[in-house]
């Protein structure tokens, strides 16, 4: 069984530095399969971490893999990808069933699901 | 991380015309397979990420008596399966534990269903993870991971031993084997469908 070793960004400064000091994200609008997509090349003068979610994101790219690639927790992620939003840097397509807890998706969706699955 | 890792790429950028993104949870207890059974459906190496809480006096874990604890980490890992053109698949692994829990409506709400990966050795690292589930009115399946069972209980006596009602399917599987895995996601489906045609009947 392989330890399991936190990335190393628990530490409070450092999401302090990169957040701007917030510690939560305005809104719950960015699902972890919400997928992001840059509108924009990189430009000079931006944060770094703007800049390597826009690399990140030239294909869509779900918010959990951006958190992965960058190495940040997923609150973090979602504060740097609505500062992007808010400045129509990116585009989002959000899943359906975004927000409400527990309703099953319908049938037709499912249906898409299981074939794709049969094919894999 | 295991060799077997080496095979499956780690970036692979998705089709442009993705558009839905779906998740699937597989919980279990500590070493049950979770990462085995999403690597070997996984079109991409499993890779790692945590979500971290902020806020002062919640998710302290029950044990700890410090109550000014600012910071909980959870860790998950999650794979990927392109199901067409347009509706992306993933698939996270993630313990069971307590602080796990509080963070499951920000995490995965939303969430077509879950896998309950259960070790037939350690039993009792299930019953959390299905009474959540229950309480959280997520749909699941439960999966007896068997590595190389020596004392092979029959399905029966796990269901029983679990009293896992009988609406919730309860199958074997091996977390190595890609057919296999692919099998528990596909029985979880069809448990949804199953799911969402009676609900569409119903008026
Ligand atoms: N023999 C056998 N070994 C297995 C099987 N499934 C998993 N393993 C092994 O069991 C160990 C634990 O598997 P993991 O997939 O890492 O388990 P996990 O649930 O992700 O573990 P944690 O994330 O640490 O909680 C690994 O060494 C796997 O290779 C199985 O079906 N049979
Ligand atoms: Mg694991």
């Amino acid at each position: 069984m392989t330890p399991r070793r936190p990335v190393d960004v628990g530490d409070p400064d450092r999401l302090y530095t990169v957040t701007g000091g917030r510690s939560r994200a305005d809104d719950d609008s960015f699902d972890l399969v919400t997928l992001v997509v840059s509108e924009c090349e990189p430009t000079a003068g931006m944060q770094s971490e703007h800049v390597r979610i826009l690399e990140t994101c030239k294909h869509p790219t779900a918010v959990v893999e951006v958190a992965a690639e960058m190495k940040l927790p997923i609150t973090v992620v979602r504060i740097l990808l609505g500062d992007l939003l808010a400045m129509g840097r990116i585009t989002a397509r959000h899943p359906r069933a975004a927000g409400s807890a527990a309703a099953i998706p319908d049938s037709a969706l499912l249906k898409e699901v299981l074939h794709g699955l049969r094919n894999i | 991380m295991g060799s077997a890792t080496s095979e499956l790429p780690s970036r692979m950028p998705l089709s442009d015309t993705a558009e839905t993104g779906l998740k699937i949870v597989v919980v279990g207890g500590f070493g049950v397979g979770k990462t085995t059974l999403v690597r070997s459906v996984s079109e991409i190496r499993p890779l790692n990420t945590e979500e971290v809480m902020t806020q002062a006096g919640i998710g302290v874990d029950e044990t700890s008596d410090v109550a000014a604890k600012t910071t909980t980490t959870v860790a998950f890992d999650f794979g990927r399966i392109s199901l067409n053109e347009r509706v992306v698949l993933y698939l996270f692994g993630a313990p069971g534990q307590e602080r796990f829990w509080f963070l499951w409506d920000r995490l995965f709400s939303g969430t077509l269903g879950a896998v309950v990966l259960v070790d037939t050795r350690r039993m009792d690292d299930s019953w959390y993870a299905i009474d959540r589930l229950e309480h959280h009115k997520t749909p699941f399946v439960v999966a007896v991971n068997r590595f190389d069972d020596a004392s092979p209980h029959s399905l029966d006596e796990i269901r029983q031993a679990l009293a896992l009602p009988d609406h919730v399917p309860l199958i074997d599987c091996d977390a190595r084997v890609r057919s296999s895995g692919k099998d528990v996601l596909i029985t979880l489906v069809d448990h949804l469908y199953a799911l969402a045609m009676a609900q569409e009947m119903t008026p």
